[in-house]
């Protein structure tokens, strides 16, 4: 397995005089102020985090969006990235979903006793890496250290702070008939980027994740279409049949979508035929979707293709008065059928 | 039952005996290696069939043309016994 | 991706629907064997695209839904002995035990490992010589080359501390056992392509000989399955009853040979209790003589009570296809995918799930 981690920053890891982290280092003495110095400050430094303050204090004006999230993923190094930039890109991401610029995030670690220095010091670049590339800065943060067997290696949580920009009306209320839905990629790369790595379902391929901070291209959308957006999400776990089923049942109106229309990589869709995963539950992570007015809708969606982040981005429906809360999909052939809800996690079949 | 899909084998890669043979077989981009001794004449560059991790098939390119032209063929058979002979 | 794609074609799959409607005269019920089809048919909106007059009935081709509720209670006990990794397909997990389903016992910490091949589940045993590792070997025909080789792969290789838990089913012997049911109303089958790429043709002509029924070896895509239906279709109108293939590009009409012997290498014809169903015999495969130290339930001394179907669940009826499963009575009430009463309800190519994920309650759509 490679990970390919970006170091376009000069980070060589400092000379620690430990190879692994130990239950010391949570414990707030010595060892942690050592790991904290050397290890989070050194990387990490802005003007309010060295303050090294139990919290960060600033002033802020406007709107404010808040959000948080905790990230699990194992493997915690997958091709393209990993735990660390996902934390970083899915906060910064949900904010953006509200409408919001993030500006400031939180870092919270819980790290299982044993993970080497080596490792952590990766995912530490790595979080500086997205801080950097999405504009952030990480103001306040905690580590704990728990014994080996009751972690998996590293848990991170990130909250996260940032400005509604005043032209943003998104809200599902605002959704209506005839609206467009428009994804900004292709479906289920995240998802089939970590299941390359499981043990006994693993595959060779050159899918790698597409985390990546969407904050920028929205916040352009934003400023150009305003409140022609009605609403933003991005369909993380559960996938995007699980966010347009949210949004059914929620607005009660229909969701219409054309199989043909969304896409996908093909070795992502190779992937999801050799194992039988429907690739509309499987995990995004920098994906979007938008559902905009239809009077827009083609505008929205040049504007979008003309970003890195959205160059396959496709129209693939939209909301009807029709089956009402439901989500519909007009299968290739023509035919038309039920997408549901995920019941519990998909699994790969036989059958 | 029965999820199987067709791949591409993209080489051989171990032959121990006839039960250890291995190809790797690409599915769309995806590689994956597949035992093969349940298809011993299949080559590279052949399209086999595959489940859970096992060719059971060689696709037959002739064959698998004639869905396309069922329907034309259909109508063809169909004209010559309507006509008069 | 080549040889799949094509098979999707939605021109090609309209004009097979227009020669359908157009050859149609009368009501015709037709099963379609593989729980895959099931799947395709539900998955692509097909079933509303045919006439009226055709019913497609679902049969039993799903091993998942088929597996008695004793063998999963057999997996669930091997899986919870000590130092034992059970290894499984990934549709088996959800499927409901007497008290528990695989993925509760992984969930309280047993070693329950998600494969795509049973080979893997060889090469987990040779690095864990320490374990005992058991492959729970479900499916059809079609999965029993791949089950047979890992023990035949793991006899060359020494590997002993390696068996297989094996829950294989048949389709011909299901096909009699429907057919001969006083209640039975299939006019003609769709049988099972990936099965007969393995055995091949030759058992399906006694069949429709005996009973009088238009067998057609169909494949999974939309292509394949709608020129199943037309070729099956046709010969009820013209009152045929021949064993045809459409499935050409695949199976051979004596099969795969190298699959049959690896097959009977390793297994013997057993009967086998079927979920829903009951005990139909000569049904399933179990390890032979020869490889009986591969044989889990030799192994572990198996011998548990045998357990009771859930009494709510009329699986049998709808994989006989003599139900439809909206007629149920706890049809996404009682009993949905989160909290399946039986098997149709688990696997997504069951009856049940398959309508319950893929279709409205009524079956239309705006």
């Amino acid at each position: 397995m490679t990970e390919k981690i970006k170091m376009t920053l000069q980070c060589p890891m400092p000379k620690f005089d430990f190879d692994v982290i130990t239950l010391g280092h949570g414990s707030g003495g010595l060892l942690t102020h050592r790991l904290l110095q050397s290890g989070v400050f050194n990387i990490l430094k802005n003007d309010l985090l060295d303050q090294q303050h139990d919290g960060a204090s600033f002033p802020l004006n406007g709107n404010i969006a808040f959000s948080t999230d905790s990230y699990v993923v194992s493997p915690i190094f997958f091709p393209g990235g990993n735990i660390g930039d996902l934390a970083i890109n899915g906060t910064v991401n949900d904010l953006a979903m509200c409408g919001a610029e993030a500006k400031y995030l939180s870092l919270a670690f819980i790290i299982e006793e044993g993970l080497t220095m080596e490792d952590f010091w990766k995912v530490l670049v790595s979080i500086k890496e997205a801080a950097v590339k999405s504009g952030i800065q990480i103001v306040t943060g905690d580590t704990k250290v728990v014994e080996k067997g009751k972690g998996d290696q590293i848990f991170i949580n990130t909250s996260g702070i940032g400005v509604i920009h005043p032209n943003a009306a998104i809200h599902h209320k605002r959704i209506e008939a005839d609206d467009v839905i428009i994804v900004s990629g292709n479906i289920a790369t995240h998802g089939i980027a970590i299941m390359s790595l499981r043990k006994g379902l693993e595959f060779e391929t050159n899918i790698e994740t597409d985390s990546t901070n969407l904050n920028h291209t929205i916040i352009d959308l934003i400023k150009q279409f305003g409140n022609d957006i009605k609403f933003l999400r991005d369909p993380t776990r559960g996938g995007l049949a699980s966010v347009l089923n949210e949004m059914a049942e929620l607005t009660k109106l229909g969701f219409y979508i054309e199989q043909q229309s969304i896409p996908i990589d093909e070795q992502v869709d190779g992937a999801c035929e050799m194992l039988g995963l429907d690739p509309l539950y499987v995990a995004n992570e920098g994906l979007f979707m938008a559902i905009v007015k239809k009077e827009i809708a083609a505008e929205f969606l040049a504007a979008l293709k003309n970003t890195e982040d959205g160059k396959n981005a496709a129209i693939i429906g939209n909301v009807t008065t029709t089956d009402p809360g439901k989500v519909i999909l007009k299968s290739r052939i023509g035919g038309k059928r039920l997408v549901n809800y995920l019941t519990g996690e998909q699994l790969p079949r036989i059958c | 039952m029965c999820l199987a899909i067709p791949g591409k084998i993209i080489s051989i890669t171990n032959q121990l005996d006839e039960t250890f043979r291995f190809g790797k077989v690409s599915f769309g981009g995806i590689t994956k290696e597949i035992n093969l001794c349940m298809v011993p004449e299949a080559k590279p560059d052949d399209y086999v069939l595959v489940h859970v991790g096992v060719a059971i098939s060689i696709v037959d390119e002739e064959e698998a043309k004639k869905v396309f032209s069922y329907l034309k063929d259909m109508g063809e058979v169909e004209e010559l016994e309507n006509s008069p002979s | 991706m080549k040889y799949l794609t094509e098979y999707r074609d939605p021109e090609l799959a309209a004009a097979l629907i227009k020669e359908i409607h157009h050859v149609t005269t009368r009501a015709w019920t037709l099963m379609e064997i593989c729980g895959g089809q099931t799947h395709s048919l539900v998955k692509n909106g097909i079933l509303e695209m045919l006439p009226d007059k055709i019913t497609m009935v679902h049969g039993p081709g799903c091993p998942v839904c088929v597996t008695s509720i004793s063998v999963i209670d057999e997996a669930v006990y091997l899986a919870e002995q000590p130092n034992t990794i059970l290894c499984s397909f990934g549709d088996m997990l959800r499927v409901p035990g007497s008290k528990k389903n695989l993925l509760e016992v992984k969930a309280a910490g047993a070693d329950v490992r998600i494969l795509y091949s049973p080979l893997e589940a060889v090469q987990i045993a040779k690095e864990n010589p320490d374990n005992e590792i058991v492959f729970f070997a479900v499916g059809f025909e079609t999965t029993a080359p791949a089950n047979a080789l890992s023990v035949i792969q793991a006899d060359k290789m020494g590997v002993t501390n390696y068996s297989i838990l094996a829950s294989h089913v048949l389709v011909p012997p299901a096909m009699e056992a429907i057919l001969s049911d006083e209640e039975n109303k299939i006019d003609g089958f769709l049988a099972a392509g990936h099965v007969c790429t393995i055995m091949g043709m030759e058992e399906y002509y006694p069949v429709a000989e005996k009973y009088k029924t238009p067998i057609v070896i169909t494949g999974f895509e939309p292509v394949d399955l709608l020129q199943g239906i037309l070729m099956t279709v046709q010969q009820l109108e013209k009152g045929e009853y021949k064993v045809e293939n459409q499935y050409t590009r695949y199976v051979q009409r004596a099969g795969n040979k190298m699959a049959i012997d690896t097959i009977q290498a390793v297994f013997a014809i057993s009967d086998r209790t079927w979920r829903g169903i009951g005990p139909i015999p000569d049904s399933g495969y179990e390890v032979n003589e020869r490889y009986k130290n591969f044989n889990a339930r030799l192994k572990f001394k198996l011998d548990l009570p045998p357990a009771e179907e859930n009494k709510e669940c009329i699986s049998g009826d709808i994989m006989k296809g003599l139900k439809k499963p909206k007629q149920c009575p706890h049809f996404g009430t009682k009993c949905k995918p989160e909290h399946p009463l039986g098997a149709p309800m688990v696997s997504s190519e069951g009856s049940c799930a398959a309508y319950y994920h893929y279709s409205n309650t009524d079956n239309s759509f705006a």
